[in-house]
């Protein structure tokens, strides 16, 4: 079931397009990232779908039906640009910011407790946020954004600014999140992380949707047919056994072995490749050259631009 | 409406916890107390002997006044014009009429003198008056009840009936003979610092409307906030919040004042005025009045405001108009130009680059006061009426002309156009408010401003 559905957003600012008829689908229960690079117009669509500003054109549906003002309520938000009152305690500002999700003063209580304890910060209760360091703020923000126990939680850049202890505890929550049953959309320029956590992705590049899907599909279909095989030492080169439409993208030896990269044409298999292969050297390893996230993205991203221009 | 409720209350709650909240409420008070008082003690401090003409046509009150410690009175028998005209040359420090009434008792006086009368001369004529008053009505009416001893008649309906109070009007007398009211003097007064007390308000208030906003949006929290309520609740809520602190304020400035001012003047003027009470005495000998031979004390009229001179000279002044209409401006005033701060601190990052956007606002502000000294001079020029139309200067001009006495039709015309005024210049802040708040690290010109208030939604 699809939870939140951009259709067709289109957002305008005086002289330029910051999203052009964007469409996104999120599944619940799935955690989805929007990638994109800086400007491409994430934050505006995170802005929108958090109702703080509206779209000129386009449809937003949440739980099947036309998102209203009252959703705010299902809705936790972590925005990149985040902060906290600086000459309050901890405390009050948790139970105002709770309370402002809808929450009645007793129950932001009773379970502002429950999570202080969790993350073992009920003594910093008392003490005003000016003197907690920048990543005992940020755990603070995180505890506040799902303290309302919402359907849908919004990460902008989540990561940003935690170390990696705290980066990993961040991450365990937000996956134990989604155990519970929240659905989770997810900005981030941070492409391991996009691997680790998502199931699927929408890739915004110029104000425009560019790629999007699940991740496994989205890797399989930036599959180059590409091979990484080791060998054993052998004198000549590798052109001259394989047919020209084998390019050898790269190869180099080290004390044991030969490592060729090889890209195959489109319709030739590993099989194909081995069956080659084998008269002439020893076969020790094959691996398919799987793309990362991180690759697909540069790729999707720098080829639109070279096409472009 | 519930969130904007609790914006409201963490915006008030913040502020009067703060230490400079409740050291300015405190300091506040004790200075204009101080200002209340002074001249006062001043006043009362003096041991100079002061000989005062009295002229009473009614006949009531003569050798009534009895000469004390600094005041020696004497009679005088002309007509009173003679006696105006004779009163610089004669060197008295006052000059007490009592007119001739038909009917009734006299219950007015009036005190002609060259400059301000002193407040002990004054307070003692009142209290002569009023004793010498109550005695004769009170013996009026126990011949009365003595010819009807079937009714019983409760004290305290006594009490009532006799009770007097002595209106005392003081003039003044100039050299060429020509008296004036010093109430003009008191208006002026009066509106000068109403008038300002407004201004004062408005910069203070308004200027931390705008350094909440700068400081939601340096600390990145805004965004936090906005994704709960709609930015113009959040924009409301504080406006709100604040007001509610200056009003809160403003309230306990008064307050404290009155008390710090009245505890002062009691304890100044306790060996001086206080006698026992006409009621106590009363009670005491509920059962059989013998008012033959008994010496009757007199309650002092003791208000608060007895000893000052210009409170009794308030009675020209139509209070529940002024108080209002004080309040009206005050807090539509606050809420016209706080929606400015509140928009100007949406479109900065930092306070530094308020100043290009506080100019314009501060112009009708700071135009206003220095417009004040005209104004007062001619309180119902044409200046002074458009004035107090426009909005952006209304709340203080109208402040200023109001204890002039000004038509109500005109009151009622300011007051509908500020309101007006107030939300045009909401729904212009909200729009620039909305999208600055989000708006981080661009150089903001008015250009810019005009296309925030032309985008929609």
């Amino acid at each position: 079931m699809i939870l939140f559905a951009a259709d067709n957003v289109t957002k305008q600012y005086s002289g330029h397009k910051a999203l052009d008829k964007v469409s996104i689908a999120v599944p619940e229960g799935k955690i989805f990232g929007l990638l994109g690079p800086n400007g491409a117009g994430k934050t505006t669509l995170i802005r929108i779908i958090n109702q703080i500003i509206a779209p000129d054109e386009g449809a937003l549906m949440f739980n099947g039906r036309k998102l209203e003002p009252g959703d705010i309520s299902a809705i936790g938000y972590l925005p990149e640009e985040r902060g906290l009152y600086k000459k309050m305690t901890v405390g009050e500002q948790s139970l105002y910011l709770a309370q402002l999700k809808g929450l009645t003063h007793h129950e932001a209580l009773t379970r502002l407790k429950f999570w202080f304890d969790k993350f073992e910060i009920r003594s910093w209760w008392n003490r005003k946020v000016e003197e907690l360091s920048k990543g005992m703020q940020q755990k603070v923000q995180f505890l506040i954004t799902i303290i309302h126990e919402p359907r849908l939680l919004i990460f902008d850049e989540p990561f940003s600014g935690f170390d990696p202890i705290n980066a990993g505890l961040l991450k365990e929550e937000i996956l134990a999140q989604k155990e519970k049953g929240a659905t989770v959309i997810f900005s981030t320029h941070n492409m391991a992380s996009v691997e680790e956590l998502c199931d699927d992705i929408a890739l915004i590049n110029k104000s425009k949707v560019v790629l999007d899907g699940s991740v496994r599909e989205i890797k399989k279909k930036y599959k180059t047919n590409t091979y990484i095989v080791s060998f054993n030492s052998f004198d000549k080169p590798l052109e001259s056994i394989l047919p020209p439409a084998f390019q050898v993208l790269s190869e180099f030896s080290d004390a044991d072995h030969r490592h060729a990269t090889l890209k195959l044409p489109i319709d030739a298999t590993s099989n194909d490749m081995i069956r080659l292969l084998l008269p002439h050297v020893t076969i020790y390893s094959v691996n398919e050259r799987i793309p990362n996230m991180n690759d697909i993205f540069i790729q999707v991203v720098t080829n639109r631009e070279v096409s472009e221009n | 409406m519930k969130k904007i409720f609790l914006i409201i209350q963490r915006e008030y709650l913040t502020r009067v916890k703060k230490r400079s909240f409740i050291i300015m409420t405190i300091l506040g008070p004790v200075l204009m107390a101080a200002t209340i008082i002074i001249p006062i003690y001043l006043a009362t401090q003096t041991n100079e002997l002061k000989t005062v003409a009295v002229l009473d046509e009614t006949g009531i009150f003569n050798g009534k006044f009895k000469d004390t410690d600094n005041i020696r009175f004497h009679y005088l028998t002309q007509d009173i014009n003679t006696a105006k005209a004779n009163f610089t040359r004669s060197g008295d420090h006052a000059l007490l009429y009592i007119p001739k009434t038909e009917v009734t008792l006299p219950n007015n006086a009036i005190i002609y003198s060259e400059n301000n009368v002193n407040i002990n001369v004054k307070s003692h004529i009142k209290n002569v008056m009023s004793r010498q008053l109550e005695e004769m009505k009170l013996q009026a009416r126990l011949r009365e009840l003595q010819g009807d001893r079937e009714n019983q008649v409760s004290v305290d309906d006594i009490l009532r009936s006799i009770k007097t109070s002595v209106d005392i009007n003081t003039l003044k007398i100039g050299d060429d003979g020509k008296e004036s009211k010093s109430y003009t003097e008191l208006s002026m007064i009066l509106g000068m610092f109403a008038g300002i007390l407004i201004y004062f308000f408005i910069f203070m208030f308004g200027s931390q409307v705008m350094r909440g906003v700068i400081e939601e949006k340096t600390s990145r929290i805004v965004e936090v906030i906005v994704s709960s309520v709609k930015p113009f609740q959040l924009m409301m809520g504080k406006i709100i919040g604040v007001g509610l602190v200056g009003l809160t304020q403003f309230m306990l400035w008064v307050v404290l004042t009155f008390i710090i001012v009245t505890a002062v003047t009691a304890t100044m003027t306790s060996g001086s005025a206080t006698q026992t009470a006409t009621e106590q005495l009363l009670k005491q000998n509920q059962v059989n009045i013998q008012p033959e031979g008994q010496q009757i004390p007199v309650t002092p009229q003791k208000n608060g405001d007895e000893l000052t001179e210009v409170m009794d000279a308030i009675h020209s002044v139509d209070f529940p108009i002024m108080i209002g209409s004080f309040l009206f401006f005050f807090v539509v005033g606050y809420l016209l130009y706080a929606a400015f701060f509140a928009a100007i601190g949406g479109a900065v990052d930092s306070e530094a680059d308020t100043q290009q956007f506080m100019f314009p606002i501060t112009i009708p502000l700071i135009l206003s006061i220095i417009l004040a000294q005209f104004i007062i001079q001619d309180p119902d020029g044409p200046v002074a009426f458009w004035l107090s139309i426009f909005p952006l200067t209304a709340p203080v001009i109208m402040m200023i002309r109001i204890p002039f006495g000004v038509p109500f039709w005109e009151v009622f015309l300011s007051m509908a156009i500020l309101i007006l005024g107030f939300l045009g210049t909401t729904w212009l802040a909200a729009k620039i408010y909305r999208t600055g708040i989000l708006m981080y690290g661009k150089k903001i010109t008015y250009g810019e401003l005009w296309k925030w208030i032309r985008y929609k939604n």
